[in-house]
């Protein structure tokens, strides 16, 4: 029998981390997120984990990528502010190509905001926070189930593309207590990081060199001991070390984010619902998603033609499959907890809109948009088709 | 003999360095790698974590497991490297601007948990990488790019900021003292615990220049002068030895022995 558990939305972040293979686990407190903390500091020293909290969240993303370059897997958790600061770690780790899982529990922005209040704010932060050209995956799960199912994925994206990964949750899933069953452990996969005894006594490891059965999938991060190698935030060629030609830096920033774009349509996750004969298509995800699913199951029994469409995986977007089912859609229906920062890009993976009508609903004070109000935009576009 | 073994442990193919003739980081290196012989620390075991300046190319030199990381957070990274590495020599190299201003948190707060970490600071006394602005270490009333009329600020003392923040292994040396430095950092690398060690070191391009000091051996020449041993006299000299070295519980050998009571570490 699979083990029924009763968990809270950070517990099971935490909980699905170690599953995962997380041994580090860095982190400075912050509301909505400090009990990822919490569990770590407890539960990590069982599996011969480190857990440290950090005087501040800069040296906790540091000390992640740290020891995740030196071939431990590592995670960080904060919210807003703390991942604010964590950008430029970010964008290291993006360059070195560590995998490392980050996670983002959304509060009211920008600045303190409030930090007791859930929100979706950090789409595009998530995205574009760090400088530079990059790509990034980002996955943000709508119930304590998925959350769980869900970090286990993102620990494995991390060590597939070599990338770090950003796991974002909103106040409201963080602190949401939802029972489910635990998958059973054969149910789990999950990905190894390799040891430096994998390597042959002559093979010299050139830790930032391609596949070669599928470009531009990098190679598996190999552990520091025998490896020797060399990382560093300037731009680098395979071996590791700086070079500043324009030649190899246009190659490598290029297959940076190539690694991530030619990659989306596996990388993407994402649910649908009633979307065959959807002539109105809700779109929504995280903690909103749930009371859309509620809003489509009310106008469906009224006999509306409204469909889901749930992306699981933030970014890179799910542009194919969300292409797919707005295809027959007359109208989008687009509800986000903030001011349209999906919906910007949606629009724009749309390229043609073919007649279509866009209509966005958007809440930012910190409550959440109820399957009412989704429900009431539903009923007007249905009028007005 | 001696000089190609100590060639073996630099990596083949990246040199010259990015470092200016005259420059003391080399010194530093040279004596550094003379104290991992010493120790016939095996290269598979040591780590060594730098950020960003002058003196954080270093690990690019060097045949070991290296890390070149960010700006000021190179102690953050290696305290990840060292929990992740428990069995591994974890070494922070970088300068006085990196580790003590924008890394200083990182810094007194690596002093205060004990983590078995060297920390070498290769302190110049400016932010050279950038062309020489004052940092943390300028003296007061010395000239730089962005104190043109001198230096209103009083300067870090290192050894002492790492005394009061709780680091376990405590010394301060210069390029003008070889053997002693080749000392001090073996000591350091032996040492259980966090250990800082303050190297005066030269960069004539940029401190010298502004400072009447403007060839390599005018800079060689004011570390002998001022500077002396702890346990002699001197009238407002530089103190170089060590200052402290002390036995203390280490971070993980704690974290370990309390965490494994509860019978579940490896």
């Amino acid at each position: 029998m699979p083990e029924m558990v009763f968990l809270q939305g950070n517990e099971a972040c935490a909980l699905g981390a170690i599953k995962a293979g997380c041994r580090f686990f860095a982190a400075y407190p912050i509301t909505p997120s400090t009990e990822i903390a919490e569990v770590m500091a407890r539960e990590l020293p069982k599996v011969g984990g480190v857990f440290l909290q950090m005087e501040d969240e800069i040296a906790s993303a540091s000390a992640v990528v740290g020891a995740s370059l030196a071939g431990v897997k590592a995670m960080t958790a904060t919210s807003g502010p703390g991942f604010s600061l964590m950008q430029e770690v970010i964008g290291y780790a993006v360059m070195t190509e560590t995998p490392c899982v980050f996670v983002n529990v959304m509060r009211v922005g920008p600045s303190t905001g409030i930090p007791t209040k859930p929100s979706q704010g950090d789409i595009m932060q998530v995205r574009w926070g760090t400088h530079g050209d990059h790509a990034i995956i980002a996955i943000y799960p709508s119930t304590v189930e998925e959350v769980y199912r869900h970090i286990i994925t993102a620990f494995n994206l991390s060590e597939e593309y070599r990338t770090p990964v950003i796991f974002l949750m909103d106040e409201t899933l963080a602190h949401l207590r939802e029972s489910f069953f635990l998958p059973r452990d054969e149910d789990i996969f999950v990905v190894e990081r390799l040891k430096d005894s994998f390597l042959s006594e002559e093979e010299m490891f050139l830790p930032f060199s391609e596949s070669e059965y599928a470009e531009p999938t990098p190679l598996p991060l190999v552990e520091m001991g025998r490896t020797r190698f060399h990382v560093s935030g300037l731009v680098h060629d395979e071996s590791g070390f700086p070079f500043t030609s324009p030649d190899i830096a246009e190659k490598l920033i290029r297959r940076l984010v190539n690694k991530i774009r030619l990659h989306a349509d596996e990388i993407a996750l994402y649910e649908e619902y009633e979307t065959e004969d959807a002539e109105i298509l809700v779109v929504a995800y995280g903690i909103v998603a749930r009371s859309a699913l509620k809003a489509v199951k009310i106008a469906r029994r009224d006999g509306i033609k409204v469909g889901l469409f749930k992306p699981i995986t933030i970014w890179p977007v799910p542009a194919s499959a969300f292409k797919r089912v707005a295809e027959k859609a007359h109208v989008i229906i687009i509800a986000e907890m903030n001011l349209g920062q999906y919906a910007r890009e949606l629009t724009f993976v749309l390229e043609d809109r073919k007649g279509k009508v866009i209509r966005t609903l958007n809440k930012v004070g910190g409550e959440l948009i109820t399957p009412e109000e989704i429900l009431d935009v539903i009923t007007e576009t249905q009028v007005e088709i | 003999m001696r000089t190609q073994r100590l060639l073996s442990y630099l990596r083949p193919g990246r040199w010259p360095s990015v470092w200016c003739p005259g420059c003391g980081n080399g010194i530093v290196l040279k004596t550094f790698l003379e104290a991992v012989d010493r120790l016939s620390i095996p290269k598979e075991k040591i780590a060594v974590v730098s950020g960003i300046g002058c003196s954080s190319r270093v690990t690019g030199y060097m045949d070991f497991n290296t890390l070149h990381t960010l700006h000021g957070r190179a102690v953050a990274f290696a305290t990840g490297v060292k929990l992740a590495k428990p069995d591994f020599e974890v070494v922070v190299m970088g300068g006085d601007g990196d580790l003590l201003a924008i890394g200083g948190n990182h810094f007194i707060h690596a002093c205060k948990r004990n983590l078995d970490l060297t920390i070498v600071i290769f302190n110049n006394m400016i932010y050279a990488m950038t062309g020489g602005q004052v940092s943390p270490t300028t003296p007061s009333f010395f000239q730089t790019p962005t104190t043109p009329r001198g230096n209103f600020e009083r300067s870090f003392d290192a050894v002492s900021l790492a005394l009061a923040a709780g680091a376990t292994f405590v010394a301060r040396s210069t390029v003008y003292h070889y053997d002693h430095l080749v000392q001090v950092l073996e000591r350091a690398l032996k040492h259980k615990g966090t250990s800082v060690v303050d190297v005066l070191t030269g960069c004539p391009t940029y401190f010298g220049r502004y400072n009447n000091m403007p060839t390599p051996s005018s800079v060689m020449e004011f570390f002998k002068t001022h500077t002396c041993f702890i346990e002699e006299e001197g009238e407002g000299k530089i103190k170089i030895g060590i200052f402290k070295e002390s036995e203390e519980p280490e971070f993980y050998s704690l974290y370990k022995e309390i965490t494994s009571k509860e019978g579940a570490m490896e």
